[in-house]
């Protein structure tokens, strides 16, 4: 992996919540992490080790207390809520447990939806190109569907396409398959690896689950807020050989 | 601003029970508004036109005869005295032409028209009637009051000789078109005149007490050759009649008065009438908006997950907050559309079935096109302002908290 070019890297970021009251807590201590290029990364860890936390630094939805932080090569620390927010659009895709679709729009629209917060309207390249994703997620049928009508698979399905309608070069993925059955769960990881494949794009996955984290190239432990020393799943399966 | 739109249409059609409440009630506001003020310009525009319909908005008037003491107290002495106003005959205002030019030359004035007038009797055989003679310039007095409208029988026409009679008068004396009446004044003046024109000036009164004739025949009637008892004048701008009519008060010297001072009774009713009115439309609106404000309160928080997955998308605050602003001027803008209708309807209920005892609608309602882009425009904008509240707590809304629940 040393070859891969650095997409995001953190040195001695910490995390405080309740600062300046009784009752402030360090949630991250001093995490270091380096995450290349194309890389398909699982973080896990307890509950509370500070997992949603990391995530949500490293998607720009939280500021983090202290430490550096470079997205693409860029510190984000100093920048203002509108720059961090238009980093947030044109470099990280999203997929939340719950789907988070919006339930007032089609399968179709909630794909071209970054498109519509860029430009304003959706345009007929937005319709064709988010046609092609849903295709390539096995929905197309499903276009014009709100996610109501559509099972909890599918919609984690039609999530993924939407965190990949703006070509972002990193995925979040906050327990992707959380509450799926086992199939979708399946169905819904190997769509990840395909386009993580495909495309080269980066995803980072928090989950819960080790049978899908043993299948990640790599895997980040958080203990109590700390980073444990790496791993490469490739290096135990072979010394496991 | 295509992006605040597409997502602020979606949330109010989503929330279609709530969205429909608020923005029927909006229409209803915007109705009672619309609806009151039409109605009330209406009547407000009725009454103004009625009692000007006989009226000049400028008269000018002779000086009144004033008693003069002969006697003067000089210093140390009493002197007792009893002064008692002179009786006013009718008297012709000094150098009216050259005042009458000048009056028409003012800026506002539109028209002006010397009469000569007195009180008389109009005589035929064993009846008489007491009646106000009125001597005019048809062509300038039609331009003050519109007379020619009002003929309802005869030709419009004061020629020496003829005079113009309203209905009640033609039916107390019993006298049609072509016949005869003699008018006598209160001196022993009197002269025999043919009814050229009945008229209906809207008024029974006004229909038994006035009669018109020229101005040459008053003239003689009242011994005043050449004379004019009074000059009425027009203005563009009614509402500000008093204005003009002290300017040029000031700058003649001479009597001058306008409707307004003669009808300040009137007037104040009608401020009173205006105050009202915007009372109550200040109120409904003020409701309307708390109304719009309360339902976009519980959407943001209805909508905070996808509020905060818009967020982390990519939309800035600006952006989810043009996407409250935008709700809160299109339930403004549906709304007040809808009122405007509903308005519409209820003034047309109005003309069709509140009827005077003639049958006729009390007066004429409609509403003015003006009237109803204003009253859209500023449902509109009070819509967005009413969102202005909701719309910054979204700004305030902190993304990964708003996603986590």
């Amino acid at each position: 992996m040393s070859e891969r070019a650095e997409l995001l890297r953190m040195s001695r970021v910490c995390k405080s919540y309740g600062v300046g009251t009784p009752v402030e807590t360090e949630v991250l201590h001093s995490v270091d992490l380096v995450i290349g290029q194309g890389e398909f990364v699982a973080l896990i860890g307890p509950s509370g080790s500070g997992k949603s936390t990391l995530l949500n630094i490293i998607g720009l939805l939280e500021p983090m207390s202290s430490g550096d932080y470079l997205l693409e090569g860029r510190s984000v620390a100093n920048l203002s809520d509108t720059e961090l927010t238009r980093c947030r659009g044109d470099t990280l895709g999203f997929v939340f447990q719950f789907h988070h679709l919006l339930p007032a729009f089609t399968a179709l629209e909630n794909v071209m939806m970054p498109a519509l917060i860029r430009a304003g309207r959706f345009s007929d390249a937005d319709r064709q190109y988010g046609l092609s994703l849903l295709d390539r997620v096995g929905l197309k049928a499903a276009a014009g569907k709100k996610p109501g009508e559509l099972s909890g698979g599918m919609q984690q399905r039609v999530a993924i396409a939407r965190a990949l309608a703006r070509g972002s070069p990193l995925v979040l993925a906050d327990e992707p398959t959380g509450n799926l059955d086992t199939q979708s769960a399946d169905e819904v990881f190997a769509l990840m690896r395909q386009f993580n494949r495909d495309e080269g794009t980066t995803f980072l996955i928090v989950t819960h689950d080790p049978r899908l984290a043993q299948r990640c190239d790599r895997i980040i432990e958080l203990v109590d807020g700390r980073v444990r020393p790496p791993t490469d799943v490739h290096d135990t399966a072979v010394s496991k050989a | 601003m295509g992006f605040a739109f597409t997502i602020a249409i979606r949330f109010l059609r989503e929330g279609r029970f709530q969205s429909l409440l608020i923005i029927v009630g909006v229409a209803a506001g915007v109705a009672v508004v619309t609806y009151v003020s039409a109605l009330i310009d209406g009547l407000q525009g009725n009454t103004i036109r009625r009692t000007l319909g006989t009226q000049a908005h400028i008269v000018v008037k002779p000086f009144e005869e004033k008693s003069v003491p002969s006697l003067v107290a000089r210093p140390g002495e009493l002197v007792a005295r009893d002064i008692q106003p002179r009786a006013q005959r009718p008297r012709s205002i000094d150098n009216w032409r050259s005042l009458a030019t000048e009056i028409a030359a003012t800026p506002g004035i539109v028209a002006v028209t010397p009469i000569a007038s007195g009180a008389g009797l109009a005589i035929r055989g064993e009846a008489s009637r007491s009646v106000a003679m009125i001597g005019i310039e048809l062509d300038g007095y039609d331009r003050i009051v519109s007379l020619r409208e009002k003929i309802i029988k005869g030709v419009a026409r004061v020629a020496p000789g003829e005079a113009m009679i309203g209905q009640q008068l033609a039916e107390d004396l019993g006298v049609s078109i072509g016949e005869r009446i003699v008018l006598r004044t209160g001196g022993d003046a009197a002269d025999t005149f043919t009814v050229s024109a009945i008229f209906d000036l809207g008024n029974r009164d006004l229909n038994r007490r006035n009669v018109y004739i020229t101005l040459k025949s008053a003239q003689s009637l009242f011994n005043i050759p050449g004379g004019a008892t009074n000059i009425y004048a027009t203005v563009t701008e009614l509402f500000s009649a008093d204005q003009t009519a002290a300017l040029l008060k000031q700058r003649t010297g001479a009597d001058i008065e306008s409707w307004m001072e003669s009808n300040a009774q009137l007037l104040s009713a009608l401020d009173a009438q205006t105050i009202s009115t915007r009372l109550i439309r200040g109120f409904t609106t003020l409701v309307a908006m708390l109304g719009i404000a309360s339902v976009l309160v519980v959407s943001v928080v209805q909508k905070r997950k996808e509020i905060g997955i818009l967020r982390a998308m990519g939309a800035t605050r600006a952006q989810m907050t043009r996407v409250f602003l935008m709700q809160g001027g299109i339930v403004g803008l549906v709304g007040s559309v809808l009122g405007v209708v509903l308005a519409k309807l209820l003034l047309w209920a109005f003309s069709m079935f509140v009827l005077g005892s003639d049958g006729k609608p009390l007066f004429m309602t409609e509403l003015p096109l003006d009237l109803a882009v204003i009253v859209t425009l500023v449902a509109t904008l009070c819509g967005v302002l009413a969102a202005a509240a909701p719309a910054r707590s979204v700004a305030k809304l902190d993304p990964a908290q708003a996603i986590r629940i």
